[in-house]
C-alpha cells in the first residue's frame, strides 16, 4: 500500500464518517460542523485526482461561503440549536420510492466509477489546470458560463431587494 | 525509503522550523507592540523582566501556561476546546505556500525556501485558509454561551466575510498583471523595483485596509471592542486557550504583513542589483540576503500595524460595513476594470 493509497483511504473514511454524523446528529450545530470535514475530505480527494483548482474552489466556495452561511443561520435563529430533530414517520409508498431512487443513484455512481478514466495522482500531469479551465470556460462552455453568471446576477439583485429597507 | 517519504520528511522539518520562527515572531511582536504603545502614550512599557524587558513575552507565556483553564458550565465543551486550535492552526497553515527566498542549488539539487512555494494555486490557498479562519472565532463566540462572546463572534465573521471580497478583488488585479497564481511567480515578476505598489497603488491601499479588517486589528477590532463587548469572542477563555487566540492574532498579523510584502513590495527581491554585493543567483548567500530583506519588509509592516492601532480610534460597526461594501468593493472592481483595459491596450 503506497502513501497515495493511505491518503485516499484517510479522506474516504473522513468523508463517510463525517457525512454520517451530519445525517444522524441530533444537534444541528454538530451537523453543520461535521459538514466542514466532509467538504475538506472531498477537497482532499480532488487533490489526489490532480484537480488542484477544483480542490481549492471546493474549500473557498463550500467551506468559506456556503457553510459559513449555514452556521450563521443556525447561530442567529433563536433556540434552533436545542431543537430535537425528529425523523418523521414515512408511509409505505414513500419508503418504496426512496428505496428505488437510492438503487438508481447507486447504479449510476457505480457506472461512473467503473467507466471513467480516472486521472490519479500517479499519472503524468500538466503543471497547472487553471489555464485550461479558463480557456475551456470562455470557448467550448461559454453558454453555460454565461447562464451561470446571469443566474448569479439575478440572485444578487434579489438578495439586495429583500435586504433593502422598506421606505414609505 | 521512496521519494514521497523523503518529501514528507522534508516538509515536516521545514514546518517545524517555520512554526518555531512564527512563535518567535509572535513573541517579538507582542514585545514591540507593548513598547511602541508605551512610547506613543509617553510611558516606559515593560522594563523589569530581562534587559529592557526583553523577556517579558516569555514571562507572559509562562503565566498563561500556569493559569487555571476554565470552561463555563453552560458552554459547549467540545467546540469551546476546538475553536482556539482552529484559529491557531489556520494561522500557521498559511505559511505552507509562502516563499521565503528564491530556491538554491547545491550539488545539482534544488532546495526550496518554504514548504511548497511553487504551488500553482498559492494565492487561492491563502484565500481559502483565511475563510476557514472565520470558523475559529465564530465557534469560540457561539460555544461560550455568552451574549458578549456571541456578538463578538458574529461581528467578526460578518466583518471577515465582507472584507474578503474586496481583498480577493484587489488580488485579481495583481494576478492579471503577473498572469500566475503562484506566489513565487508574483515575486519574481517584481524584480528590479518593478514593485506592484507602484503599478497598483489603489489595489495596494484596498488590500492593506482589508488586511486590517481580516486580522481584526484596530481600527477594525470590533470583535473584541472592550467598552461594548467586555472582551468579545474570547471573553470566556482563560489560560493557554486564551493564549492561543492571542498568538493567532499576532501570527495573522505576521501573515498579512508577509502577504503584503510578497504581493506589493517585491517579496524577497533585493532593492538593488545583487551584483553590488557580488551575489550569484541561487546560492546560499543570495538566499540569505533575500530572506533578510523579506524580514525587514515584514518588520516594517508589523510596525505599521502597531502604529495604526495606537493612533486611530475604533470604527463604529455601520461605518465599518459602509466602508467595506460601499467604498472598497466598488473601488476594487474599478481597479480590475482599469487594469484589464490597460493590459489589453498594451498588448
Amino acid at each position: 500500500m503506497s502513501l497515495i493509497d493511505i491518503a485516499f483511504y484517510f479522506f474516504a473514511i473522513l468523508i463517510i464518517a463525517s457525512a454520517y454524523i451530519v445525517v444522524t446528529s441530533k444537534n444541528i450545530m454538530y451537523s453543520a460542523f461535521a459538514l466542514l470535514f466532509t467538504f475538506f475530505g472531498v477537497a482532499g480527494i480532488y487533490v489526489l485526482l490532480n484537480a488542484d483548482f477544483l480542490a481549492i474552489t471546493q474549500i473557498v466556495i463550500y467551506i468559506g461561503g456556503i457553510l459559513v452561511l449555514i452556521i450563521f443561520g443556525v447561530m442567529l435563529t433563536n433556540r434552533i440549536t436545542g431543537v430535537d430533530i425528529k425523523t418523521g414517520t414515512m408511509s409505505k409508498f414513500q419508503i418504496w420510492m426512496t428505496a428505488i431512487l437510492c438503487v438508481i443513484a447507486a447504479i449510476g455512481l457505480i457506472l461512473i466509477f467503473t467507466q471513467t478514466n480516472w486521472n490519479t495522482a500517479l499519472s503524468p500531469t500538466k503543471a497547472s489546470t487553471i489555464e485550461d479551465i479558463g480557456t475551456l470556460l470562455l470557448t467550448d462552455y461559454l453558454i453555460g458560463f454565461e447562464i451561470a453568471s446571469v443566474l448569479l446576477l439575478i440572485a444578487i439583485i434579489g438578495a439586495a431587494l429583500i435586504a433593502r429597507r422598506k421606505t414609505n | 525509503m521512496n521519494e514521497i517519504s523523503w518529501i514528507l520528511i522534508e516538509a515536516g522539518v521545514k514546518a517545524l522550523i517555520i512554526i518555531g520562527m512564527m512563535l518567535l515572531v509572535a513573541a517579538a511582536s507582542v514585545y514591540v507592540e507593548r513598547k511602541v504603545s508605551a512610547f506613543i502614550q509617553l510611558r516606559i512599557g515593560p522594563n523589569r523582566v530581562g534587559p529592557f524587558g526583553l523577556l517579558q513575552p516569555f514571562a507572559d507565556v509562562f503565566k498563561l501556561f500556569l493559569k487555571e483553564d476554565i470552561i463555563p458550565a453552560a458552554a459547549d465543551r467540545w467546540f469551546h476546546r476546538i475553536a482556539p486550535v482552529i484559529s491557531l492552526g489556520v494561522a500557521f497553515a498559511v505559511y505552507a505556500v509562502i516563499p521565503f527566498a528564491d530556491y538554491i542549488v547545491i550539488d545539482d539539487k534544488i532546495i526550496q525556501f518554504g514548504i511548497a512555494p511553487d504551488v500553482n494555486i498559492g494565492i487561492l490557498f491563502i484565500l481559502a485558509l483565511t475563510s476557514v479562519g472565520v470558523y475559529g472565532i465564530t465557534l469560540a463566540g457561539w460555544s461560550s454561551n455568552n451574549k458578549y462572546s456571541l456578538l463578538g463572534g458574529l461581528r467578526s465573521s460578518a466583518q471577515m466575510i465582507s472584507y474578503e471580497l474586496s481583498m480577493g478583488l484587489a488580488l485579481v488585479s495583481v494576478i492579471l498583471i503577473t498572469g500566475s497564481l503562484s506566489l513565487t511567480d508574483i515575486v519574481r515578476d517584481q524584480a528590479g523595483w518593478r514593485w506592484n505598489i507602484f503599478i497598483q497603488p489603489l489595489g495596494f491601499i484596498i488590500f492593506l485596509v482589508s488586511s486590517f479588517a481580516e486580522t481584526n486589528r484596530a481600527p477594525f477590532d470590533l470583535p473584541e471592542a472592550e467598552p461594548e463587548l467586555v472582551g468579545g469572542f474570547n471573553t470566556e477563555y482563560s489560560g493557554m486557550k486564551f493564549g492561543m487566540f492571542f498568538l493567532a492574532e499576532y501570527a495573522n498579523m505576521a501573515t498579512a504583513s508577509a502577504l503584503i510584502a510578497m504581493l506589493y513590495l517585491g517579496g524577497w527581491q533585493l532593492p538593488f542589483p545583487p551584483e553590488w554585493l557580488g551575489l550569484q543567483p541561487h546560492t546560499l548567500a543570495m538566499a540569505l540576503a533575500q530572506f533578510a530583506f523579506l524580514v525587514i519588509k515584514v518588520a516594517v509592516l508589523i510596525f505599521f500595524f502597531i502604529w495604526v492601532r495606537w493612533s486611530i480610534p475604533r470604527f463604529r460597526y455601520d461605518q465599518l460595513m459602509n466602508l467595506g461594501w460601499k467604498v472598497l468593493l466598488p473601488l476594487a472592481i474599478v481597479n480590475i476594470l482599469i487594469t484589464a483595459v490597460v493590459l489589453y491596450i498594451l498588448k
